[in-house]
């Protein structure tokens, strides 16, 4: 079993461009993202795998980085909300209101991207399944379903 | 003729923006991550403060060992109680930055650790060692009133407090606001005595809740050499903490900057004076190095202020027509371990204590108490939500008794133009029409299909109304300011000191002022940033006051730009200022729009062909101040506390298991005057946002306490909030009863959708059970006990107590 101890200098893989990293054993990769790298789109709700805010992407599956030790992640492609632009699921969210204050938007917009690409046509309860991990206080859903509906029917990319 | 290019008059109607869903300026932003949050900004050589916090609601702090925290590595020093000794407080200083000699409440601060990183600051503050004497904790309001009570603020009498607010010293109450109006005794002895009038009467009580923004509380504090110090915050007020800040740590203002940037919600939570003077304070202890004091999500909940918890009573005299006579009212707010905002949300409950009903004979005594719980600040709905729930309540007991139909009841004493409220004051012809939003909520939520329908044995739905009101609770000399610049383009800068706190500001003003000037919200370039030493001064951005009074600052700095204008191209355009017209980027004869100018060649000056120039940059001046406010009365209440009034109704449709209770909220409707819909998207969003929080704030939202009054819930784990798929069926309308003082007749809709939420889901509840529900939160093992206690025929075991069995 490999150990590790003390600082260590890693390689991540995040957005398709490589980082060279000095972490510790202990660093979350929300940490990591935000404070080592200075990619400060994922956001930070709970650090309790409860709010979803710090969803990101790892070989496509949504995990909530707070809860994702950064050597866990280590060799494996990481996917930040920085990586995403003008994907069908922004454009939705945007055309669709489907924020306010925006706090919980990159987490939704993440995790609805991994969603499409696994089910393009999601049913509901699929949908429900996927987004009841991350929470919005701010918009009651209405308008993240609304955005959602959107994006499934856009041009798979 | 000077200038050629295409002039659409404003007649022409080409650009309206009113009225229509413009973009958001911020989405290309926040849907790429790229929006930058208070904590998202790193400072050079900043340090992390992380809070100790008391695990007891009540003690007497008998020692703080901080030895071993400090011997850590890369500790640079842990802060308490004793080094700090002021008071800090928004209406009344009461609260310790950091606690002293005594706790009042679970989770207040009482050490700082400051450290070179985060995680050795938590490190540190694990090892920090704090000495309680337990002493019994005050558990309600009515605990707290009650003869012998242990009196939390022994020093009441000598704290400063703003003279709105009469704290009685000797006593656990912050502040208490009466209404006399009228002679209630009489109208309750009259009904005793005859068969003319009933008198029915209820009580009812929540626990203290969160506003639980997703975005916890951030300040970050650094002191540049020459002394000015910067304050980086998620919050609603950078005028208010600077003014705060000022008074109660003598900071000259001048030397104070309060900068925010985009806040990740704040319903209130981030209004007034949060985690800013201790950040500042530590920063003083480093050398004026930039210190970050960031909450984690527990100390968000718990440390940082909440909701108001509540205990009322309320008793109500009408004819045997339903017609209202009389209310005699009590509010008791639980504020918590300290004052905040609830001296001042008790206030506004009292002002509006009767709900959008007309009631010639009230009494009403509001009163803020102090408790041992969690303390409580400003909360989306502000006193009228809890007083709207108990109104409400109430109101269904009065329809049941006098076997009337609740919606007829309702609308026979619907408030109008010309009836005075609980603070005699007159409801002007801007009043929205009550009648009007209470047809279309229960037309949209069907109502005359029947209130209660059985599905099956073990499944009901049923249905219920509410009614609500709401005027901002802001000082009488609430402002706004706003001005206007102008690029080489003839686009235009607009600054104003509003907060995006995610309800649209910066797109509504654009909206508001892009209408003025026939241009497109587009080329309306707001400012996002508010720094209190170069954007406009502006109260705070809460009590849905916002989109009126920086929409009236903004338009007058249109008129005061247009001016300016019209002053300068005058002269190349040969003509009187008078003559002149400012629209679509042009400025221009109005009875002769051939001869005119771009507005990017007269804005910032106009240069004439030989080079000669006028004029130079214009800059628009726009201020906005309340019309008419004034104190209430101490002894009766009367006076002119609001703005203006925001009409509506609410009605929502639940399904019931009776077995055991659990239920599912199946639709919500809202039907609200709001005078002018500026963007309906960005509307419908703000009620339907607000009607969430109501169903949350109903059916589950709420601290749970042990004996010794510790939060057990908090965290985002226990305390559950609405999620993905169990939102209902929103259903909005609004009706236009223009305010004709609000930009282009619009008036506040931000909280207000929260406010018959409680009312109307348990009169749902309530109906669909057939018991009266009159404690939140009305969670399903709540509902299934009502049910056990009314012996339902159809009941099952408590789904815990049938736990093990096995499956
Ligand atoms: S911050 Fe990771 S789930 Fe909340
Ligand atoms: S938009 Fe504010 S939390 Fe979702």
């Amino acid at each position: 079993m490999k150990r590790y101890d003390g600082l260590l200098s890693i390689e991540l893989a995040v957005n398709g461009e490589r980082y060279q990293a000095s972490v510790t054993p202990g660093d979350t990769l929300l940490h990591s993202l935000r404070s080592t790298l200075g990619l400060t789109g994922t956001k930070l709700g709970c650090e309790n795998g409860d709010c979803g805010a710090c969803t990101v992407l790892l070989e496509g599956k949504p995990v909530k980085s707070c809860y994702t030790l950064t050597l866990a992640a280590e060799g494996r492609e990481i996917t930040t909300i920085e990586g995403l632009r003008e994907t069908p699921v922004q454009q939705a969210f945007a055309a669709a209101y489907g924020f306010q204050c925006g706090y919980c938007t990159p987490g939704f917009v993440l995790n609805t991207h991994a969603l499409l690409q696994r089910h393009p046509k999601p049913d509901e309860a699929t949908t429900r399944e996927w987004l009841e991990s991350n929470l919005c206080r701010c918009t009651g859903y209405e308008t993240i379903a609304e955005a959602v509906q959107l994006a499934s029917e856009s041009e798979p990319q | 003729m000077i200038g050629s290019r295409p002039h659409p008059h404003p007649s022409d109607g080409a650009v309206g923006s009113i009225g229509s869903s413009a973009a958001r300026k911020d989405a290309p932003d926040k849907v790429h991550g790229r929006t930058r949050y208070t904590d998202d900004h790193r400072l050079p050589g900043m340090l992390h403060a992380v809070l100790v916090t008391s695990p007891v609601a009540h003690a007497v702090i008998t020692e703080v060992r901080t030895t071993a925290a400090r011997a850590l590595p890369g500790v640079r020093g842990v802060l308490t109680g004793r080094d700090f000794p002021l008071l800090v407080g928004l209406y009344l200083g009461d609260k310790p930055p950091l606690a002293r000699d005594r706790v009042r409440y679970f989770g207040e601060p009482v050490a700082a650790v400051v450290a070179d990183t985060e995680r050795a600051a938590h490190a540190a503050a694990a090892r920090v060692r704090v000495g309680y004497h337990e002493q019994p904790p005050v558990r309600s309001p009515r605990e707290a009133l009650a003869p012998g009570a242990p009196v939390l603020h022994p020093e009441l009498e000598r704290y400063v407090h703003i003279p709105a607010i009469m704290p009685e010293p000797g006593t656990n109450i912050g502040n208490r606001t009466k209404i006399r109006k009228g002679d209630p005794e009489a109208v309750f002895a009259e009904a005793a005595s005859t068969e003319v009038a009933v008198v029915v009467e209820g009580s009812y009580s929540f626990p203290p809740a969160d506003h639980a923004a997703m975005e916890p509380r951030v300040a970050i504090a650094e002191i540049c050499a020459d002394g000015r110090i910067v304050i980086r915050s998620s919050t609603q007020s950078p005028y208010g903490v600077r003014a705060i800040m000022s008074r109660c740590l003598g900071i000259p203002p001048g030397k104070l900057t309060v900068a925010v940037a985009e806040v990740g919600g704040g319903f209130g939570g981030k209004a007034g004076v949060q985690l800013e003077p201790l950040a500042y304070l530590l920063s003083r202890e480093f050398g004026g190095r930039p210190v970050r004091l960031a909450n984690t999500r527990e100390h968000d909940m718990v440390s940082s202020p909440g909701a108001p918890g509540l205990q009322s009573r309320v008793r109500l005299a009408a004819g045997r027509d339903g017609r209202l006579l009389a209310a005699d009212i009590e509010f008791l707010f639980d504020s918590g371990g300290y004052a905040d905002y609830a001296v001042n949300v008790s206030r506004a409950a009292a002002y509006s204590c009767t709900g959008p009903y007309r009631i010639p004979h009230v009494k009403a005594d509001s009163l803020s108490v102090y408790t041992n719980h969690p303390f409580a600040t400003a909360y989306r709905g502000f006193g009228h939500i809890e007083m709207s729930y108990s109104i409400e309540r109430t109101m269904e007991q009065l329809a049941e008794r006098l076997e009337l139909d609740p919606v007829a009841l309702r609308r026979l004493n619907a408030v109008q133009p010309g009836d005075t409220t609980p603070s005699q004051d007159e409801l002007d012809p801007n009043t929205g029409d009550l009648a009007a939003c209470i047809d279309h909520a229960a037309e949209a939520i069907g109502w005359e299909n029947g209130a209660l329908t059985r599905l099956d044995e073990r499944t009901v739905r049923a249905k219920g109304l509410s009614c609500f009101w709401k005027a901002p609770a802001i000082p009488t000399f609430t402002d706004a300011g706003a001005l206007i610049s102008f690029n080489e383009d003839g686009s235009l800068n607009l600054i104003t000191g509003a907060v995006e706190i995610g309800q649209g500001i910066y797109t509504g003003l654009a909206q508001i002022v892009a209408e003025r000037l026939q241009i497109s919200p587009e080329e309306v370039h707001v400012v996002s940033e508010v720094m209190t030493d170069r954007s406009t001064h502006d109260w705070t951005t809460a009590a849905s006051r916002t989109l009126f009074m920086c929409g009236r600052a903004a338009l007058a700095a249109v008129e005061d730009a247009v001016a300016q204008i019209r002053q300068v191209a005058a002269a190349p355009l040969r003509c009187a200022e008078e003559d002149l017209e400012v629209a679509g980027a042009r400025v221009f004869i109005a009875d002769d729009p051939r001869h005119g100018l771009a507005l990017a060649e007269v804005a910032n000056g106009y240069v004439y062909p030989d080079g000669n120039a006028i004029g130079g940059p214009v800059i628009g001046r726009g201020k906005y101040i309340a019309r008419h406010l004034s104190h209430l009365d101490p002894e009766t209440g009367a006076g002119r506390p609001g703005l203006e009034w925001t009409l509506g109704a609410e009605a929502v449709e639940v399904e019931v298991d009776l077995r055991d209770g659990r239920f599912r909220v199946l639709k919500a409707a809202c039907a609200m005057d709001v005078g002018k819909v500026i963007n309906p998207a960005l509307a419908r969003g703000q009620v339907v946002g607000a009607m969430a929080m109501g169903i949350g704030y109903t059916t589950r939202e709420a601290f749970e306490f042990d004996s010794r009054e510790r939060v057990l819930n908090g965290n985002l784990r226990d305390y559950k909030l609405l999620r993905y798929g169990e939102h209902p069926e929103y259903i909005v309308r609004f009706v236009e009863t223009p305010q004709n003082d609000g930009p282009y007749g619009a008036r506040g809709l931000g909280e207000q959708g929260i406010v018959g939420m409680p009312g109307a889901l348990s009169a749902a509840f309530s109906r669909a059970i057939g018991v009266q529900l009159n404690e939140l939160p009305i969670t399903p093992e709540r509902l299934w006990l009502a049910l056990e206690d009314a012996g339902s025929p159809d009941r099952v075991p408590h789904p815990e107590a049938s736990q093990g069995a096995g499956s």
